[in-house]
């Protein structure tokens, strides 16, 4: 199975401005090539030009500050998956790069690989979103920051111009005292791909909810923070009637589609029960 | 199974003839640009495969598991799938396991590649490759050296204290307990379609425990 390739070339940058330069000549980058890889055995992959980024120092280190972690866009899972600082503090984002793919994948696919792969399906999106994570691009022109919750425009859309490169993830350092839920909804964990997966956080005052994030994956063309459902939650008390009420606020809010993976309706009643699993939790 | 243009079988160093005969074929469902197939510039790399130093001109669109099978007659590691799923292409780079078959050669310049082929020490086989035969750890053998490799990997991602998905609380940073969950969880990348799995367990919990004792 190898696809008929006449016409396609492959430069390994050694510095992350030889990468910015090739970028802003057209050339596309590949990281660890785990989708994309697949892709070319199919014969599906729309690029002839690839830069690999995984050899650029600046893009494969993990940095701390005091007020937020720093996540290279070329990180691989495994590293997110061993980083002690992350296990503390963001435990969902090991998890979710413990189940991505198999650990053979995990010593190979990146972070930054699939925020830009742009799934809707993605693991780790839906916990970028309850962490309020930010995106630095770069390119010859300059950085700039942006929310990840705008990132995502429609399906396989992204605020993302082609000469630019995704460098890091930043996530702030603010995530003490909340509880956090996250859960995968696949045939097994290794390998499939998710019919739903589902993130939350919440700071709880006395029984009330101080703060709220929920975001899930697999259920609209974006992965999607539940911005309506959390306003129903924020400063309620968990009672049998708003869990309810929640569920039913977000299988209004989720948009799913029947696939090959799963159904509209299958995915809709998941994502309601997993909502109800999450608050059961906080109770 | 696919659109026209997939699965043509394109190997640059054989199977020429195939290469002859579907050309024509597939010319008409390509982008105009792509119809001279001008071969892209090779690309000088050295890699390091089993202890043996190779230094190589590669066509940069030769993936690692190609290159291992067809251009070096490394034929222990197995293609399966060819897009990540199966773990047969399963191979050791620089001590860690990765799917030879996603990515491409020249990305691996002056890597550390270790083969099923260079774990035994000439007649003394490795641990591993013992304990899959005394614990009847395959049937057909076609996913055993995917499987050993990543064993291999496994023991030594265990000792390190990697957390996998089922280890109880990832956040706590106790060493870890070598449960079956942990071994199953662990090598749940590389699939055996016969049905070996048990003794795939047996064998790898062997080798663990008498590297602790």
């Amino acid at each position: 199975m190898r696809s008929f390739v006449p016409d396609y070339e492959l430069v390994v940058a050694a510095r992350l401005n030889d990468a910015l330069d090739m970028l802003a000549e057209g050339w596309r980058p590949i990281a660890g090539g785990t989708d994309l890889m697949v892709l070319f055995n199919a014969g599906k992959l729309p690029y002839r030009k690839l830069v690999s980024i995984r050899r650029v120092k600046e893009l494969s280190s993990i940095e701390e500050s005091e007020t937020e972690i720093s996540i290279g866009a070329a990180v691989t899972y495994t590293h997110i998956r061993q980083h002690p600082v992350l296990r503390q503090e963001f435990p969902l984002l090991c998890s979710a790069a413990s189940w991505t793919g198999s650990i053979a994948n995990q010593n190979r696919g990146t972070l930054g690989g699939n925020i830009i792969n742009a799934s809707p399906a993605a693991d780790s999106s839906p916990v970028l979103l309850v962490y309020d994570a930010e995106l630095e691009l770069i390119s010859l022109r300059g950085t700039r920051r942006i929310p990840y919750c705008d990132f995502h425009l429609g399906y396989k859309k992204m605020q993302i111009r082609d000469d630019e490169l995704l460098r890091s993830i930043h996530l702030p350092r603010k995530t003490e005292n909340r509880r956090s839920y996250i859960r995968k909804v696949g045939p097994r964990q290794a390998q499939a791909i998710s019919k739903v997966c589902f993130a939350a956080t919440a700071r709880l005052r006395g029984s009330a909810i101080d703060e709220v994030r929920i975001a899930a994956g697999s259920v609209a063309p974006v992965p999607l923070r539940c911005h309506a459902t959390e306003s129903v939650l924020r400063g309620q008390s968990i009672s049998p009637d708003l869990i309810e009420t929640a569920a039913n606020a977000i299988a209004a809010e989720v948009q799913p589609i029947t696939d090959i993976r799963s159904t509209r309706d299958y995915r809709r009643a998941v994502t309601a029960n997993l909502l109800k699993q999450f608050l059961q939790t906080l109770a | 199974m696919n659109t026209s243009n997939d699965a043509r079988g394109f190997r640059p160093n054989r199977r020429e003839f195939v290469e002859t005969a579907v050309a024509g074929a597939v010319a008409g469902a390509l982008p105009s640009d792509a119809q001279s197939p001008a071969a892209p510039a090779s690309t000088e790399c050295t890699l390091r495969v089993n202890g043996e130093t190779h230094r190589l001109d590669l066509d940069p669109r030769v993936s690692l598991l190609d290159l291992l099978r067809e251009h070096l007659q490394l034929t222990g590691t197995k293609k399966g799938c060819d897009h990540g799923q199966c773990g047969a292409c399963t191979v050791l780079v620089n001590g860690r396991r990765i799917n030879s078959c996603l990515t491409f050669a020249v990305m691996h310049d002056g890597d550390e590649i270790t083969t099923i082929e260079g774990l035994a020490r000439g007649a003394e086989l490795h641990p591993l490759q013992a304990a899959f035969i005394e614990h009847d750890g395959l049937q057909c053998g076609y996913c055993t050296p995917g499987q050993i490799c990543s064993a291999v990997a496994l023991l030594s991602e265990l000792k390190a204290g990697a957390p996998s998905f089922v280890t109880p609380n990832i956040a706590d940073l106790k060493p870890l307990e070598l449960t079956e969950d942990e071994i199953r969880e662990r090598m749940s990348g590389n699939i055996c379609r016969c049905g070996a799995y048990v003794g795939i367990v047996a064998a790898i919990r062997s080798v663990a425990e008498g590297q602790k004792a």
